[in-house]
């Protein structure tokens, strides 16, 4: 469904931020991309979508390389790709359902959206989204108002009515304490199974992307390193990835939270 | 500041060293030397025969002037109204050209950085340099006396002051905001009314109150040279040496003024 | 979450909620202002046809900054140039040494009642009174001249600095003059020691920013006959000699940019 053929970034400043990447995820995939910091995780995301321009490379959404788009079939390509940001980048001044509908402002004209007259099919599924996520009854609060928590799944809800195949989602947790962030990931991950869509998730917390994902790729100075499962993750592959460290504890504390929430809290709701 | 060591070896303790010290002379001097060629350009420029006698002119003009003419307050509704009307009006046109000058002045939303930004950017510095009352005499001159003349002359200040803070405002908005409403497909005219305008409409709502106050100053003294509101009671008054009615219009323009400056203080206090 | 809690939202209506709740307020306001905007515009009494005579003359005004003409009136231009240069410096020296004392006077943490009413008032009359009626007053008792313009300059260069920094001085840190006080200093000698340091970066910005605006105001005081190039100007309108009118209009916002320049990095070499 994506396919990424010698994906390449230099930023202005010199740094080989991606060096020929190459990366294919099927339909409905659900892959974590790990890797130390400043290893190219955001820039790849972001190329995909042209947030960032790529230097060289293809990448192709069913077929359709989105490196080579104007700027009007780039919009379109865009609304089957959900963004999920570290910082939320909610609109803050705006309420948590204009901030859900905002995603559907690549299907509505202008002027509906300056008047806020979305269709109504928009609207009913704003509110299942919202509902979805546990957040229905703060329709009309201001995205300023509401936790970390709350706020990432407005996020997920936004990303989630442009009605996409591919989400690209960058550190959703890394803002976040470690209940809240167990709580994010899993609902990205329930919501991806329910609607079969792919996603890429960029994630430091290795223990936590072992806890959600089947697949996991490592990426260090914008090379990928390692493809594979997570219980693939051996120290030995770790110490590759990021550097000598004790690396026992981190796969322990996996296998500790699996049982752990294997029946707890299943509802998803902070308030 | 330096610490020295003196012959007896006693460290001795000084603000600045040598150099420096030297600077800070040198600089007093220039600033010194300049300031004293200024007072001799106006002191040589300056009647001081009228000068000595001021203290009895003052006395003199204040006697004249109290008791203000309170029966001619009834002369002054019309004008009152007509000033608050130029400031009001011409801050509304002014917000609705400086608003898109804006955006096409800030780095980050301006189409072109090489054309459009520098053009944008010249309205805004010819519109801020020059007084409302110069833009006033120039209208006049063009259209003829009146208020029209008046309220665009506030509105023409006005663009340069309200697009500049505006702009200023946009370069500095959350970016992530904006990428979040890119990415969702959005139109650069949509991501700019989602993405941007609420961020910047605290700024923009501050601005446009605190604009409107100083334009209910600045559009009491328009009248002078004959752009219409109050300015031209006081410009008839002192023509005709009335002083007790050049201190009922002070009065009264002081008094609109302090309104003002309440009602915004207000307004600014319910918006942010 | 119960199966109450999965509401159909199907058809559930949504507008922006408004920015004043209560709609008695809201729709007041809103038909105040119409009918304040159609008062305004009935009352208003245009002369159109003059207004659309006067169009050519606008068009020419606006060719002749093609071809301003800085000869003709050279010597009356220069120096009422200088002149305007000389007041608005001489004004900004004098009335920011006046305004020192008259802001710590004004500062409610280092004043006495009485000594901060009058600083108070003296503040609040130069910020009222608009530069150009001061100026019409000073020229009526010290005559015609930049003298005139000189004391108008100051005194309202008194009013915004001595307000701008009192506010700052009241802002500053306590802590750091109340270790000064605790040595068994004078007064004077607080102030010296104690917040001198604290307000003077903001004092020179501020006298920075207020010399360009001094410059600015200077301009127009010719207008009522209290020196600078606005008398100049007035007769270039007068005689509508247009290109001399915009050669002064030109050398003005030149100079305004300058001297903003100037003072922005004076401002940046001070902070
Ligand atoms: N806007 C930018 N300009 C220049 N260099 C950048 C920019 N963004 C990221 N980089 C560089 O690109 C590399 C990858 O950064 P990034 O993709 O943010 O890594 P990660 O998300 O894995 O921490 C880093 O070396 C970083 O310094
Ligand atoms: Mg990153």
């Amino acid at each position: 469904m994506l396919r990424l053929e010698n994906f390449t970034k230099q930023y202005a400043t010199g740094d080989m931020a991606l060096k020929g990447v190459n990366l294919e995820i099927s339909s409905g995939q659900v892959v974590a991309l790990i890797g130390p910091s400043g290893a190219g995780k955001s820039t790849l995301i972001r190329c995909i979508n042209r947030l960032v321009e790529p230097t060289s490379g293809s990448a192709l959404l069913n077929d359709i390389n989105l490196t080579k788009l104007s700027s009007s079939a780039l919009r379109k390509a865009r609304r089957r790709m959900g963004m999920i940001f570290q910082e939320y980048a909610l609109v803050e001044r705006l309420t948590v359902m204009e901030n859900v509908l905002s995603g559907r402002l690549g299907y509505v004209g202008f002027w509906r959206s300056w008047f806020r007259l979305f269709p109504q099919k928009d609207i009913d599924e704003a509110f299942r989204l919202l509902q979805r996520v546990g957040l229905d009854h703060m329709a009309d609060k201001r995205a300023d108002e509401l936790s970390g928590g709350q706020r990432q799944r407005v996020g997920i809800a936004r990303a989630l009515i442009q009605d996409p195949e591919l989400l690209l989602v960058d550190e959703p947790t890394a803002s976040l304490d470690p209940k809240t962030s167990r709580q994010i990931m899993r609902l990205i991950t329930e919501l991806c199974t329910e609607r079969g869509l792919a996603a890429i998730i960029n994630i430091h917390d290795v223990a936590l992307a072992k806890m959600f994902v089947q697949r996991v790729i490592a990426l260090r100075s914008g090379e990928i390193i390692f493809d594979g499962s997570p219980e693939d993750l051996t120290p030995e592959v770790l110490t590759n990835i990021y550097g000598e460290e004790d690396w026992e504890a981190t796969i322990k504390q996996e296998e500790n939270g699996n049982s752990e929430n294997g029946e707890a809290d299943k509802t998803v709701k902070d308030k | 500041m330096a610490v020295k060591i003196n012959n007896n070896g006693q460290k001795i303790w000084k603000r600045r060293d040598r150099r420096a010290q030297l600077q800070n002379w040198a600089l007093w001097l220039i600033g010194t030397a300049i300031f004293m060629f200024c007072w001799y350009q106006i002191s040589k420029a300056t009647n001081w025969y009228f000068v000595w006698d001021a203290g009895r002119i003052a006395s003199d003009i204040g006697s004249r002037a109290m008791p203000p003419k309170w029966s001619y307050i009834n002369e002054l509704w019309k004008p009152l109204w007509d000033t608050i009307n130029i400031a009001t009006l011409g801050t509304l046109l002014a917000l609705i050209v400086a608003i898109p000058i804006g955006f096409l002045a800030a780095r980050n939303t301006t189409p072109s950085k090489l054309f459009v930004r520098p053009i944008a950017l010249i309205i805004i510095v010819s519109s801020r340099s020059i007084n409302s009352l110069i833009w006033a005499l120039l209208l006049v001159a063009i259209l003829g006396p009146g208020i029209f003349a008046g309220l665009l002359a506030i509105a023409i200040r006005s663009i340069g002051f309200c697009a500049k803070l505006l702009y200023e405002a946009i370069e500095e908005i959350d970016r992530t905001q904006v990428e979040a409403i890119s990415a969702t497909g959005a139109s650069n005219m949509q991501i700019m009314i989602y993405g941007i305008l609420p961020q910047v409409m605290p700024t923009l709502a501050g601005l446009s109150v605190f604009r409107w106050d100083i334009n209910i100053r600045e559009s009491t003294v328009l009248g002078l040279v004959g752009a219409g509101g109050i300015g031209l009671q006081l410009q008839g008054s002192l023509n005709t040496l009335a002083w007790p009615q050049v201190s009922l219009i002070i009065l009264v323009i002081l008094f609109a003024v302090l309104i003002s400056e309440w009602v915004s203080a207000k307004v600014r206090g319910a918006i942010i | 979450m119960s199966n109450a809690e999965t509401a159909n939202y199907n058809g559930r209506k949504w507008r922006k909620p408004p920015f004043i709740k209560n709609p008695y307020k809201r729709w007041s306001l809103i038909i105040i202002s119409v009918v304040y905007v159609v008062a305004a515009f009935a009352t208003m009494e245009v002369d159109w046809q003059r207004a659309y005579e006067g169009l050519e003359r606008g068009a020419n005004f606006i060719l002749s900054f093609a071809r301003p003409d800085f000869v003709t009136r050279f010597t009356e231009i220069s120096e009422g140039i200088i002149e305007s240069l000389v007041m608005a410096l001489a004004a900004t020296v004098v009335g920011v040494a006046i305004s020192i004392p008259i802001a710590l006077g004004a500062a409610r943490n280092i004043s006495f009642l009485p000594i901060y009413l009058i600083c108070r008032m003296i503040i609040a009359i130069s910020r009222a009174l608009n530069e150009v009626i001061v100026a019409i007053l000073m020229v009526a008792i010290f005559g015609f001249g930049p003298l005139a313009g000189f004391i108008t300059l100051s005194f309202s260069t008194i009013g915004f600095i001595g307000k701008l920094l009192a506010e700052e001085i009241e802002k500053s840190n306590k802590v750091q003059a109340e270790a000064i006080r605790s040595t068994g200093s004078s007064w004077m000698q607080m102030i010296n020691y104690g917040y001198q340091p604290q307000f003077m970066p903001r004092l020179i910005g501020l006298s920075m920013y207020r010399l360009d605006s001094n410059f600015r105001h200077s301009s127009v005081l010719g207008l009522v006959g209290a020196g600078g190039v606005g008398a100049t100007l007035n007769t270039a309108f007068s005689r509508y000699e247009f290109d001399t009118a915009a050669a002064i209009i030109l050398i003005i916002i030149v100079l305004v940019v300058l001297l903003e320049y100037l003072s922005s990095l004076i401002r940046a070499w001070v902070q």
